[in-house]
Order: structure tokens, then sequence, then C-alpha cells
């Protein structure tokens, strides 16, 4: 006790001394367990690390990731929201109905969808935040209930094709020399926004990272933003779909990290009776949380439905759980109070290699779901037993 | 004669503080024998270290049990040797039926199958021994009163053959008439020659049936007394009686308009409906004055501040004011605008995100104001971060350290420093010195005396006899929801306040 004491303050008197090695374990383990799927893939099947497949990959991860957004804001506040797959199915559903039956065009097709998708979180937030039913029930209901609205409405026939320009929602590819302007303008904006920052910190006196710490953190990110671009490049273009990871990524980050809506969410996930004694209205909170998650799944519905160019009965099967997944092995604690979008992406990108790469050895489906559900229950029980020896 | 109970020097430290220190105390077979202590005197440690809860290598000291030393590594260990304790909050479980909360964990069964004939039959028996005798043990137990649940809570006691009963504070929870059969049940208990441990601050019960006192004070035994030879009055004294010899910084009053006025306040406890919580309590608070309040734990004090603070679940009856204007004070939210602020005695449940580091804390209550447009100017946060790093003196690397890993002291002083970015009028401590050590008390007083100097009042609640009377300018005294007492500094007395908070309406 003492001890620690002593060291907290000499900490204090030897203020800004750099710190090379901060050791962020969670970001290690994450990276180190993607790279090693990564390479056992690779050794396993020659045309994973192909420019065809990965481009297939971040394709495919898409759905999985926007998902996986909405849901990270849902655990931070200590909630959980079973029903974003089913919800994708529904969704996918009342899109191509009005655009293949009732010839709706694409804008209103997209306005309806989101519009549906808000209303539905809205009830289900109410219902959670206002009259106190556990997330766990109401969005467990919800999975049951919009699969049968799914069957019902659609009268369980698959509905397509739907209109071009629809389609391409999911279709499409950026054009070679957009993808080049993007990857180079993140760049510049990311370059930007280090130093920025640097400045900033040395002004409030916080502990700055050397500069070669950041300039090498900056070299790794171009490298691996060019890289990106580049192998898109050499298929068919960067795939409009990731490209709306991306946007809707650093959208929901900085909604996390620069909104008084985001600093309450995380403050009712880390301890909500203090939040509650803060003045912090956490009902009208998780409601919102509740619209997002759901609004983007009902952006995940467009791009799934769009990408099959067809909705189908079973879209959408399972998909909570992936994006449950992919938060946790991001990072996100299921205890509420910490998580972050980024991660969550890594994660989706984790569950979507471990998809890709179990259909591309055509591995028996029975495999694929056995696999999946045990990264699960590893991801929780790695996060459950850091936090004990933390507390240790 | 052997004693039931010996025990003999015990110390027992916790980080930073003993808690008891070379306490001896002796039990004398069929006695009923009362432990009286100020909140914090050491009664619960001590009684915890009895039942095997601190268990033995933990303390120093020595344990006999009708003349045989005991090492209690675990409270089973103590159920063998015949200790039971009764605690305040029962442990039953009232969903299931009397008879299975008496034999819970030791149900007679062959092959893993319960006898419920034999569990029922013989619950019959120990419910009559407790005076139960209408009561049918197959009755789900939530379905009593509390006064009867303890009755059958000292039935479990009894058929686990204990022969050293401890009853910790047996009637805060108990109506007049409950209180009456419990005692009834008490002496006949003496005639049969159970003993009995009775923790209880309420003086008149101790006196209507303990044949001997102890006295407990800063953990160290002050003495024990055969009942005849004491009075109320010199137990209280015994109780209080510590020297003040503590210099508290206080500033001389110079109080301004009435600030809060409350007025014919009621709050209703929110887990026994019909029953008070607060009972039609009355006071006023002025500018740059602070108002003390006592009072022994349970007695409503939190529950009050939580009150007027929109933050508690029960029901509320009365007329509140802020600067002559009456205000509803429905949620956390309204108190905040209307100019209250409220330090929770629990920094770790109620006022800190420990997750979260200095400055996103202390801007926790008043984000709004950093942030137009619903985007923090996180520049403006951490400058606000920093200067009541530096105002407080929170030690530190920088506003972005994680609270969680603070000691004690500096976790006070970020959420003082959350409640005063919000300006209030009114600030709220409840037991704010708490778990403290010495050094970041006095900057507290000190701070509280500067906050008064620019005319915010301040009320008080505080466990700390010395800390209550050095700093405040007027103390009210509670007693189980009720106001009993109101003192000005000057009429303030150790002795005064612990008799209001103790007897009741005496004072």
């Amino acid at each position: 006790m003492s001890v620690k004491h002593e060291t907290i303050m000499e900490h204090a008197s030897l203020k800004q001394r750099p710190n090379w090695f901060k050791f962020d374990a969670r970001a290690y383990t994450m990276i180190g367990a993607l790279m090693s799927i990564w390479i056992l893939f690779s050794l396993l099947h020659e045309r994973f690390l192909s420019a065809t497949n990965l481009s297939n990959l971040f394709l495919q991860m898409s759905v999985t990731s926007i998902l996986a957004i909405g849901m990270v804001l849902v655990i931070v506040a200590g909630q959980i929201d079973l029903s974003v797959g089913s919800l994708v199915g529904f969704m996918g559903g009342i899109a191509a109905m009005l655009n293949v039956w009732y010839d709706w065009s694409t804008v209103p097709v997209i306005i309806a969808t989101l519009a549906a998708g808000a209303g539905i979180g809205f009830i289900q937030g109410w219902i959670i935040a206002y009259r106190a039913v556990p997330a766990f029930i109401v969005t467990l209901g919800g999975m049951l209930i919009f699969r049968g609205a799914l069957f019902g409405t659609t009268g369980s026939v698959t509905i397509a094709p739907l209109s071009p320009p629809l389609k391409s929602i999911g279709q499409s590819y950026v054009a070679d020399g957009i993808g080049w302007a993007f990857g180079i303008v993140g760049l510049a904006v990311a370059a930007l926004l280090v130093l920025r920052k640097r400045r900033a910190r040395a002004r409030f006196g916080f502990e700055v990272e050397p500069l070669p710490l950041s300039l090498l953190r900056l070299c790794v990110t171009g490298v691996l933003i060019i890289g990106f671009v580049y192998l898109m490049n050499s298929y068919k273009g960067i795939p409009v779909p990731f490209v709306m990871v991306i946007v809707l990524a650093l959208i929901f980050t900085f909604i996390s990290r620069n909104t008084t809506f985001g600093r309450h969410v995380y403050a009712i996930g880390g301890n909500p009776e203090a939040a509650r004694l803060s003045g912090i209205n956490i009902k009208r909170r998780i409601l919102l949380v509740f619209v997002l998650c759901n609004t983007l799944a009902a952006i995940a519905a467009l791009v799934l439905t769009a990408r099959l160019n067809a909705a189908t009965m079973s879209a959408g099967q399972n998909y909570e759980l992936d994006a449950i997944a992919a938060c946790v092995i991001g990072g996100t604690s299921l205890m509420g109070g910490t998580g972050t979008i980024a991660g969550a992406i890594i994660g989706a990108l984790v569950m979507g290699t471990l998809d890709n790469g179990m259909s591309l050895m055509n591995l028996e489906s029975f495999w694929q779901y056995i696999v999946k559900g045990g990264i699960l229950i590893l991801a929780v029980y790695i996060d459950i037993y850091t936090r004990q020896k933390k507390k240790a | 004669m052997t004693a039931a109970l010996e025990m003999r020097n015990i110390t027992k430290r916790f980080p930073g503080v003993t808690a008891l220190d070379d306490v001896t105390f002796t039990v004398k077979k069929g006695e009923v024998h009362a432990l009286c202590g100020e909140n914090g005197a050491g009664k619960s440690t001590l009684m915890k270290v009895l039942s095997g809860l601190h268990p033995y290598g933990s303390y120093d000291g020595q344990i006999l049990i009708n003349g045989e030393e005991k090492q209690f590594r675990q409270i089973s260990d103590a159920e063998h040797a015949g200790v039971a304790i009764i605690y305040q909050e029962l442990a039953l479980v009232k969903d299931l039926s009397i008879g299975e909360n008496l034999f819970l964990g030791k149900e007679p069964a062959k092959w893993g199958v319960i006898n419920w004939e034999y569990v029922f039959r013989e619950s019959e028996r120990w419910l009559r021994e407790v005076g139960l005798t209408d009561i049918n043990p197959e009755q789900l137990t939530g379905t009593l009163g509390i006064g009867k649940q303890q009755q059958v809570e000292i039935a479990k006691a009894l058929s686990k053959n204990a022969n050293l009963l401890i009853l910790d504070e047996p009637t805060a929870a108990l109506t007049e008439q409950e209180v009456e059969i419990l005692l009834q049940i008490l002496q006949e208990f003496k005639r049969r020659g159970v003993t009995c441990i009775y923790i209880s601050h309420k003086l008149n019960e101790v006196f209507a049936i303990a044949d001997t006192v102890t006295v407990l004070r800063d953990g160290q035994t002050i003495g024990t007394y055969p009942i005849g030879e004491v009075t109320e009055d010199r137990v209280i004294s015994l109780m209080v009686g510590r020297e003040l010899k503590e210099r508290f910084p206080r500033m001389p009053a110079k109080p301004g308009d009435v600030v809060l006025k409350v007025s014919d306040y009621s709050v209703m406890n929110p887990d026994r409906p019909g029953r008070k919580a607060i009972d039609n309590i009355s006071f006023e608070v002025r500018k740059g004055e602070i108002f003390g309040i006592a009072g022994l734990m349970g007695a409503g004090r939190t529950e009050l501040v939580m009150s007027l603070f929109g933050a508690y679940a029960g029901k509320a009856y009365g007329k509140v004011e802020i600067d002559g204007k009456p205000v509803k004070l429905r949620d956390t939210r309204t108190a905040i605008r209307e100019g209250l602020a409220l330090v929770s005695e629990d920094r770790k449940k109620y006022g800190l995100v420990l997750g979260m580091d200095i400055k996103s804390n202390v801007s926790m209550a008043s984000l709004g104001g950093l942030s137009p447009g619903g985007i923090i100017n996180h520049y403006m946060e951490s400058s606000k971060g920093n200067e009541y790093m530096r105002t407080l003196r929170i030690k530190a690397n920088n506003v972005e350290t994680v609270t969680g890993t603070l000691s004690g002291g500096n976790q006070q002083k970020v959420v003082l420093g959350k409640w005063l970015m919000t300006n209030p009028k009114v600030l709220i401590l409840d037991e704010p010195t708490r778990g403290i050590d010495v050094g970041a008390k006095f900057e507290i007083y000190n701070l509280m005396n500067e906050l008064v100097g620019q005319g915010v009042a301040i009320i008080m609640i505080s466990s700390e006899m010395p800390e209550l009377l050095g700093m405040s300018h007027r103390v009210m005294v509670i007693a189980e929801g009720r106001q009993t007492g109101l003192f000005t500094a000057e009429e303030a007395t150790q002795e005064r306040i612990m008799a209001a908070a103790t007897g009741g309406i005496r004072a």
C-alpha cells in the first residue's frame, strides 16, 4: 500500500518521462491474434492473400462491421442487442419489397428503411429505458418478432432482383483514382491530427510521446493505407460498402469521443449510479443508443441486400453474435464502460477472416459454427480473466 | 465459574487504521451483555472477529469460549462452537418457506432427497421456542413482518445449538410492539441460561434488558459495568468522553440569508411500505454557514440528503424552498440546476466513474457548459481539470490519470472538484472525510471554510463527533428519521448530541 503510494509520488515529481513501451496488452493481443490467423490461413491456402480474396474479405466483413459499430455503444452502455441479425433480415425484406414490388426508387427506399430501423430502435429503446425491461429480453423477443415479421410481410419468398442503382450500394467499387485520393487525403489528415494533438498535449502539460515514435506510428499508418489502396486497386478498387464502414467508423468514433452523448454513454456503462447522481439523463441516452444501433442495422441491411441482390428469409441470421463477438474481441467489455469503435472493426476483421478462410478451405459449415462459437467464448473469457487480474 | 466468552487483548488492524486496540471483553454465562459505542467504535469489527468473518490470524489476541481457546478460520467454525450472530439485515431467503429457511444448508436428507416431514415438524418446535406458536412453517418467509422474521432468525440460530447469541442492532427496523416481543423472548432466554450479546444504540432497551454493559470507544474498551451501577447519562459520557484535543480551523459564523428551507419533510421508506425513513423534519440553512447533521447509523441522515437531491427512491412529502422560492426536486438534474450538490458518503459507488480519468470525472456534472452544440471542447475540459487539480491539490501525474488509481483523499478531492464546478449554492457533504488521511482531511476543512467565506451554504453529515463539533456552526440531530435536537456551536457538546441521537426526543 505505502510502497504504491510512493511510486505515485515519484511519478509526479519525475513527470513526463517518455514512455516508449506503453504496453497496451489488449491492443497487442488483438493485432497478434489477427496476424496469426492470417498467417495460418495463408499457409493453409495459397489464394488467401490474393487481391481478389482480400477484396472479397473486406466486402464480406462490411455488414458485421457496421453492426459492430452500433453494438459497441450498446455494450459500452451496459446493454445488449440480440435483435440486430433478425432486424437486418427484416429491413432487407422491406427495402427489397419497396424496390421490387412497389417500384420505389433508390433514395426513398433508403430513407424508408433507415426510418424503419430508427423507429424500431426507438420502440426497443423505450421499453428498455423507460419501462425497465432488461435489454436481453426485449431484444431476444425482437429477434423472434423481426424474423417472423420478415416471413409475414414477404410471404416467405425471396425477393429479387433489385433495381441497378440500389444494387450498386453493395456491389460497386470506387474508381482507382478516387481510391488513391481517399488514401492520400486520409494520410494527410492523420498526420495533421497527430501534430495538432501533440501541440495541444504539450500545452496542457500532458505526457507527449517522443517525436520519433509519433513518426513511426504515422509511417506504419501510411504503409497500411497505401498498401490497402494498392491491393484493392489491383483487383477492382475499394468496395463501396467498405468505404461506408470507414466513414461510419469515423463518425461514430467522433460521437464516442467528442460529444456529450458519447461521454455520457461511457459514464453510464462505467458507473450508472455516479452518472445518475451527476445529473445525466440515463433513460434518454439509452434510448438514443438503441435508435443508433438499429439505424445502423438498417444500413447493414441495405448493404447486405444490395450485395446479394435479393432479400432472403435467412438473411442476417446469427449476425448479432458476429457483431457482439467483434466488439468483445476488439476490447469492448461486457461489463460496460470500455470499448472502442476501432477495436470493434478489428474484431469484425477477425470474425470476417474466420468466415472467409474457412469457406476458402471448403471446411464444412458445422465447423464454422463451432469455431466461431468457441472464439466468442474465448474472447469473453479473456475479457473476464484480464479484468480479474487487474483487480487482484 | 468460567466465562461463556472471553476475548483477550484483541487487536485488529486495517491498512491505515487500527480498528481494535487491545480490546478485552468478557461475557458471563447466562447474562445479557450489552455492547455500546458510537459509529465506528469497533463493535461490528469485534463481532466479526468473534464470528470468524475476520479469520484467525488476521487479528492478534485470544478468544476463549467456556474457558477453551478457539481459532475460528471461517464462520462455520464459530457456529460449531455455538456462536450465532443475527445481523441487522436479515439473512433469510424471502421466497422460501420458514421451514426451508430454518434448515437451509443442513437439510435432513437421504440420498439427496429431503425429509420434508421432519423439516416441518422440527421447525414447528423451534418456532415455539421463540414464541411463534401460531405460525405454519410451510408459509413463505417473506409474508411475515420484519419482527417475526427476526424471531425466525433467532429460531434458526437456536436450531444450530447456539449457546452464545449475538444480536446486532436487532430493533433498528422494528415497531414498538415488535421490540416488546423481542425483549420478552430475551428475558425468557435469560431464565433458561442462554447467553446473549446485545448491540444497540438504544439505551432505553439496553437498560431494560441487559445485566452488564461494556462500552467501546475508538477501538478500545472503556469499561464493563453491572447495569445497576451506571445510568444512561453515564454510559453516554463514556461513549463520547474523549478529550477534544484536535483543533479545527472553524471560521466564525457570518450567516447570510436563508438559502435552503425545508419544512415538514417526510420520506417514505421504499423497502418497507407504509414506514417512513424521514418523519416530518424542518430546518433551514443560511448562506455562509456549515450546518452539521448528526445521528447514528441508520438514523436517516443519508436518506434525507439523497431525497433532497432527488436521488432517493422513497416518495417525499413536504416543502422545499431555495432562495425563498418553492422548488420541486424530482430528480438530480433539477436539484443540480437549482444549485444543490451532493458529495455522497460512498465515493466509489456514487461519486466516481473509476475507469475514467480525472478531467472526465470533474467535468461530469457540468459537461454541457464545456460543450457548445453537444461537442466537447477538450481543451476547455483539460484546462478546467488542471484548474481544479491545482486548487484542490490533487496529487496525480496529470488530469488524464485514471481515478481508480488515486488514493482515497485524492479521489474525494476529484468528487469535490466535480461539484464545485457546478457552482452550487448548497453543498451537501455526506461523511466527507471518511477513509482519508489526516493531511487530506485538513485540506478539505480549509476548502469548506473558503467556500463558506464565498457565501456557499454547506450541509455536513458526519459520524465523527470531533469533526462535527469542530466545524459546524449549527448541528441538527436525527434519530429514527425524526429531528431530536438542534444546537448552536456553543450549545453542542458530545454528550448532548449523543443523548439526542440515542435517546430520541429528550434533549
